[in-house]
């Protein structure tokens, strides 16, 4: 999975040792090919709905398609890559560009859970970096909330699964693993439930301007922390909501994005990683991101404090405390302290984050939350965030994502862009 | 925990695995040990995920170790119960339940020895209890 110059064969490849984070210098770098300033991010669409029993998802699907070509000011036929992940129905890119009549000359599919979209930004960008296709298009829909989907249930991948016979007896579900992270973390670190209360509270604070959000009451640290305990240490409002619905987002060349009238997202730097149990060598303190994020900054240029707006994974508020520390937004093991007191609040604190009320307040569908982080930071890099949490002249965010199971095994990916 | 049992779900076998299953059945817990670099993994595998030697040898652990993490899950279950990663004295950590102990008494770092219970299956699966 390296990120960045799969296309540069023969030549080291910096972003390929997962190990050490790529050195600074790599856009200038004339052995590598970056994407950054490639491509562009030209649509951006996220489907009203909450709960659709009465869609299909292809429907979801095509109807997000539609609606980030609208938002582009493009046409179906103007589209020669696809890009979809699990949650396409069917024998997915087959199934989806058979529905919808596209004709691609690229097709991706890759599968890393709620991280996939941004890495098809990701490969989008190197796609048409690499000459494969003009203009992207990658869709995400589901409707986990109208078919009983639930994050204290164990899901079985079947036998052939080789970490399945290990896990599955043990009722390894989704709460209770990201609970293993967290308890681990107090434990290492001393970072307390108020700590990790004060995300979800961040996250109200901005959802109540997003009338589609699913849950738009301003909450408390102490309303969080007397929520119903799900999986110790993490309370109900700890959690994300089960939302349907779905996203898609538009990636261009940089001749097609001047052309158009929306204001030109430039993709900067990516990185992508994936992290598991390490043949037993469990170590829960950490994440994909402490390997991404210095891979996606070293390429963009750029550092963590340059960023203005973050998009940050948040199926739990845990989720966010790991992240933000393996980006380098502050030091390992200071997340709880960084969280609290308002300090994710947009116009409150230093780090405005998930400004449409993020995964824990408006919206997660089909179980996966990284299409939205890219859309709320599209949204804030063209102004058109609600007033109320818009980022003055927002030029620099980044959107980072976790799919699988930061309890077992999980990709992290992650996306820095730049308003032109 | 409640007085309730919970119904522990039968383990997914293949091919590959079914010789640590047949070991638990025998009350013996597996871990994968490389005789190329020595080193011990888990879940065991027929080629080591270090060295990537297939000169893999399963063999039996001591049955002690101290616990990692563990959450206990509360609602949207109909009984109760505590998922963990153990770490062995081997040195590698495995994901598993803790069993048999008083409510709010465990601790990471807690000792904890291996005991085996049988999935809905009949199955036996290893999980741990307090020293």
């Amino acid at each position: 999975m390296a990120a960045a110059c799969e296309n540069a064969p023969g030549r080291r490849m910096s972003t390929s040792d997962s190990n050490s984070p790529a050195a600074p210098g790599t856009r200038e770098n004339a052995n590598t090919m970056s994407i950054n300033g490639r491509a562009y991010i030209v649509g951006a669409y996220e489907h009203p709905t909450r709960k659709a029993p009465d869609k299909s998802v292809a429907q979801l699907h095509a109807e997000c398609a539609r609606g980030a070509l609208q938002d582009a000011g493009l046409a179906k036929n103007d589209i020669d890559g696809y890009f979809c992940a699990g949650d396409a129905p069917g024998l997915g890119p087959m199934s989806m560009v058979d529905y919808m009549g596209l004709r691609p000359r690229h097709i991706d599919s890759t599968d890393t859970g709620g991280s996939s979209y941004l890495a098809h930004v990701a490969h989008a960008a190197q796609a048409i970096a690499a000459g494969k296709c003009s203009v992207a298009l990658i869709t995400l829909a589901g409707r986990p909330r109208s078919e009983g989907s639930s994050g204290t249930q164990a899901r079985n991948y079947g036998a052939n699964a080789p970490d399945m016979a290990y896990e599955f007896p043990y009722g390894m579900a989704t709460a209770n693993g990201y609970g293993m992270v967290a308890m681990r973390h107090m434990h290492e670190y001393g970072t307390t439930a108020e700590q990790l209360a004060w995300v979800k509270v961040a996250a109200s604070h901005h959802a109540q301007y997003n009338e589609l959000a699913m849950l738009r009451d301003v909450v408390t640290v102490e309303d969080v922390i007397h929520s119903p305990l799900i999986a110790d240490p993490l309370h109900r409002l700890d959690c994300c909501v089960v939302s349907d619905g779905g996203g898609a987002l538009i990636v261009a060349r940089p001749e097609i994005a001047r052309s158009l009238k929306r204001p030109p997202v430039r993709i900067r730097g990516v990185g992508e990683a994936p992290k598991g149990q390490m043949g037993g060598r469990v170590d829960l303190t950490y994440s994909g991101a402490a390997i991404t994020g210095p891979i996606a900054f070293a390429e963009a240029g750029v550092k963590p404090a340059d960023i203005q707006y973050a998009s940050i994974y948040d199926s739990f508020t845990i989720t966010v405390i790991v992240q933000l520390e393996d980006l380098g937004f502050c030091r390992k093991g200071e997340g709880g302290r960084f969280v609290a007191d308002g300090n994710l609040i947009s116009g409150v604190g230093r780090l405005p984050f998930n400004t449409d009320g993020g995964g824990l307040c408006n919206n997660h569908p089909a179980n996966r939350g990284g299409m939205t982080k890219v859309i709320e930071a599209v949204r804030q890099l063209r102004g058109e965030a609600h007033p109320k949490v818009q980022v003055p002249d927002c030029r620099l965010a980044l959107a980072h994502g976790t799919g699988g199971q930061l309890g077992s095994r999980h990709v992290g990916a992650t996306v820095i862009m730049e308003r032109e | 925990m409640s007085t309730t049992e919970r119904i522990i779900p039968a383990p997914i076998t293949n091919p590959e695995n079914q010789e640590y299953f047949d070991a638990c059945a025998r009350d013996v817990l597996l871990v994968g040990k490389c005789q190329a670099c020595g080193e011990h993994h888990f879940y065991p595998r027929r080629v080591c995920p270090h060295c990537f030697s297939d000169d893999v040898k399963w063999v039996p652990a001591k049955g002690g170790g101290t616990i990692y993490t563990y959450s206990t899950m509360h609602r949207g279950v109909p009984v109760p119960y505590t998922i963990a990663y153990v770490t062995l004295d081997e040195g590698v950590s495995m994901m598993t339940n803790i069993v048999d102990f008083t409510p709010g008494t465990l601790a990471i770092g807690q000792r904890v020895n291996v005991v085996f219970k049988a999935a809905e299956d009949g199955t036996k699966v290893p999980m741990f209890k307090p020293a």
